[in-house]
């Protein structure tokens, strides 16, 4: 799919979004190596933007499994069609018993769910499963098979293995720790808070209103909120907020009462405003 | 790129490297397997060694598991994929005219520039010694002769000349700058732990002189910078348990066939039992009592029993919390849900309960003789204890009939000990006597803690 890191960078910017080295790399050796890609970080700092920012890059479709306690096998595999299966059953009274069983366990009542659906077909595709921390460990045992053989095994239908493997794309909160056994089939990439330089560049891309001097204060604030031990730092998304709100407020400069007016863009915990009024002299007019 | 690194580029010394670094991240306990080598070394192939930096997160995506594996990864790669020795081009630098480059390049915050001033000024300023063997570098004596930490005033005019700006985020430009030093000084640290490396043998230097991740990091011995990781390993671990304790007692609330009601159902479909009726379970809530010594002898211990509090308090409804030093006091009330302070907490706990008598030593005969009494019916058949502490009675009586009481009465008791089982028992420690008692198990990191508190908790 890419000929270089430095293509991968290209061609993500192309769409909007702007990679650290550290994800453009990841992302080359992800396509090259044919693993899935485990993408941990902080929420709101583009783990799920970036799948879909590779599916628009290979004009593929994005399948996703959005993942959540209790979501299980079919779910997240494949059911069978039962309304119409009855449907058929009572349709055909007069079949003997094995030719209806065999035609009700046929494709045409199989109702393919995201890791089904991902592999099968020719056309390039991107799955995404989203928060697989949010999934139980049944489901993980699951996801192993899928994503080392790139096959599904249906009892009635036999195995199905994928023609054209997916480009696969797990996130984590890390709100429960991810098995050994799935961590070591995937590549792992960290997505931490961006460079000053690069989270500049992402506000220029995302809110180009908004003046670059001002935008540079934007970054460098949201970085000293960074620094303090807060419960819920800022992510780039909140910093993308702040720069909107910033903007639709008609500040074009930034000083004590604009930022103590918005500060709730941007931190989540009513101590955190405290404790970052407090640093920042917000209170001290 | 420079003749290191192109004679890094060959054939088997590759595969040496990339073995020896493999080698040395298993030692600080970084399971790594054949396959995710094998995948290294195809990242390798393919990245091959014009940047330096693509090499790291390359093998880094394949090497690695977690985000916590990272500070370990990245001074181990330091010392295997070094850049080049010394700095291109220019010899031993003067003093004043290398500080007007730092600042320089600490002014447009050049993080490539900075690593090459860090290479240079370890060049210039770090050696020591002349005869072999009594010879090396160091950090410390190139960051005293530079004293990149005096640049700050001076940056920050060449800043406010330069950008004119005096905005609000001006006044963040002393930490940006502040940060930045701090930045160049860890280059330092880490260019001249290479270059030890490379006279001394990189295998033992990887194996003594990288930092164990956070949740491997003694309790008792954790500095600060350590004790801030650890409680990011902390929290998180709190809510985790709490989602796995649900799942459990989810599972636990199916399966087992209530028969009477069943059978009384069946009666409608003539006798034939035609659903079974599933026995519903009352969720037992688990009651928990934590018992914390909050002396000095285990301070850091302690400030991180504080965080657990905290972050239990924060998951389970019917959590009391008594702190003793040598008395004890109950402290639950000062705890407040989501505020995740440890530091205000202790400060709190010490200020506002009563936890220490004549004397500021614990003593755990007199605390829990105390507990028993004035507390005992806080715990009760359905209550799981945990004691956190060291055992230390000071050579005082540790009072077993106060601990074999408060065993009979609870539903189960856990003494989680931050010390080492080997030093169990050794001076004035009463473990193996309380161990007697109840069940003592070794707690000494946020691992070991981990495994622990999930395995224990009651359903």
């Amino acid at each position: 799919m890419f000929t270089s890191v430095d293509d991968v960078s290209a061609r993500l910017a192309e769409t909007g979004y702007l990679a650290s080295p550290a994800v453009a790399t990841t992302v080359f050796l992800a396509d090259r190596l044919g693993k899935p890609l485990l993408v941990e970080g902080p929420a709101g700092v583009g783990k799920t933007e970036l799948a879909k920012a590779v599916a628009e890059i290979a004009g593929a479709d994005l399948i996703r499994l959005q993942c959540y306690e209790g979501v299980d096998e079919s779910r997240a595999l494949y059911e069978w069609n039962h309304a119409k299966q009855l449907l058929r059953i009572s349709a055909g009274r007069d079949e003997t018993w094995d030719a209806a069983r065999t035609d009700i366990f046929s494709e045409e009542f199989l109702l393919p769910r995201p890791l089904l659906t991902a592999i099968r077909g020719d056309n390039p595709k991107v799955l995404l499963i989203d928060e697989t921390d949010k999934a139980d460990v049944e489901v993980e045992g699951l996801l192993l098979e899928v994503l080392s053989d790139f096959q599904v095994t249906v009892p009635e239908l036999g195995t199905i293995t994928a023609t054209r493997r997916p480009f696969v794309v797990l996130t984590s909160n890390a709100s429960r720790e991810l098995s050994e056994a799935l961590r070591r089939r995937c590549l792992f990439l960290h997505i931490g808070f961006p460079d000053a330089e690069l989270e500049r560049r992402i506000v220029r891309l995302k809110v180009p209103e908004l003046d670059t001097a001002l935008a540079e204060s934007v970054v460098r604030v949201v970085g000293a909120l960074r620094a303090m031990d807060l419960r819920k730092v800022p992510s780039v998304s909140e910093t993308i907020d702040w720069a909107r709100t910033l903007l639709a407020l008609g500040a074009d400069t930034l000083d004590e009462t604009v930022v103590r007016d918005s500060l709730g863009v941007l931190l989540k915990h009513q101590d955190d405003v405290l404790k970052a009024s407090a640093k920042l002299d917000l209170d001290a007019l | 790129m420079n003749a290191r690194s192109a004679e890094a580029g060959s054939g088997a010394d590759v595969a040496e490297r990339l073995t020896g670094l493999v080698q040395a991240l298993r030692s600080h306990g970084v399971r790594i397997g054949t396959g995710e080598t094998v995948d290294a070394a195809r990242a390798l192939a393919l990245l091959g060694f014009t940047d330096r930096e693509l090499l790291r997160e390359g093998l880094a995506a394949t090497l690695l598991h977690g985000t916590d594996q990272r500070p370990v990864f990245d001074p181990v790669f330091e010392l295997y994929f070094p850049r080049g020795v010394g700095a291109p081009g220019t010899g031993p630098a003067k003093r004043d005219e290398l500080r007007d480059r730092l600042a320089a390049a600490l002014a447009a915050n050049d993080r490539a520039l900075l690593a090459r001033l860090a290479a240079e000024a370890v060049d210039g300023f770090g050696g020591y010694g002349s005869s072999p063997g009594s010879d090396g570098w160091s950090s410390y004596q190139t960051l005293d002769r530079l004293r990149p930490q005096t640049l700050l005033a001076r940056v920050r005019d060449s800043l406010r000349e330069g950008g004119g700006e005096t905005g609000f985020a001006d006044r963040l430009l002393d930490d940006e700058i502040r940060g930045r030093i701090e930045e160049f000084r860890r280059l330092v640290g880490a260019e001249a732990r290479r270059r030890v490396a490379e006279r001394r043998g990189r295998d033992e230097i990887a194996r003594r002189a990288v930092a164990p991740t956070a949740d491997r990091v003694d309790f008792l011995l954790a500095g600060r910078t350590q004790l801030a990781e650890l409680r990011r390993a902390v929290q998180p671990l709190a809510r985790k348990l709490a989602t796995r304790l649900a799942a459990r007692r989810r599972k636990a609330a199916r399966g087992s066939i209530d028969l009477r009601r069943t059978v009384r159902a069946s009666l409608s479909t003539g006798g034939v039992p035609m659903r079974p009726v599933l026995r519903r379970r009352r969720p037992a809530r688990p009651e928990l009592v934590l018992l914390c010594d909050v002396s000095g002898s285990v301070a850091g211990f302690s400030d991180f029993t504080m965080l657990l509090v905290q972050a239990l308090h924060d998951q389970f409804s019917k959590v009391r919390v008594f702190a003793f030093v040598n008395r004890v006091d109950e402290v639950t009330g000062l705890l407040v849900h989501g505020a995740a302070d440890a530091d205000g907490l202790s400060a709190r706990i010490r200020a506002e309960a009563t936890l220490t008598g004549w004397h500021g030593s614990s003593d755990y005969g007199v605390a829990l003789g105390e507990f028993t009494q004035r507390y005992g019916d806080a715990v009760g058949p359905r209550t799981t204890v945990f004691v956190l502490g060291d055992a230390r009675t000071n050579m005082s009586d540790p009072n077993l009939p106060a601990v074999r009481q408060l065993a009979e009465r609870a539903r189960r008791v856990h003494w989680l000990n931050p010390e080492a089982r080997s030093q169990w028992g050794t001076g004035d420690s009463a473990a193996p006597e309380y161990a007697e008692l109840v069940e003592m198990r070794e707690c000494r990191n946020a691992l070991q803690l981990g495994a622990l508190i999930s395995r224990l908790l009651p359903v």
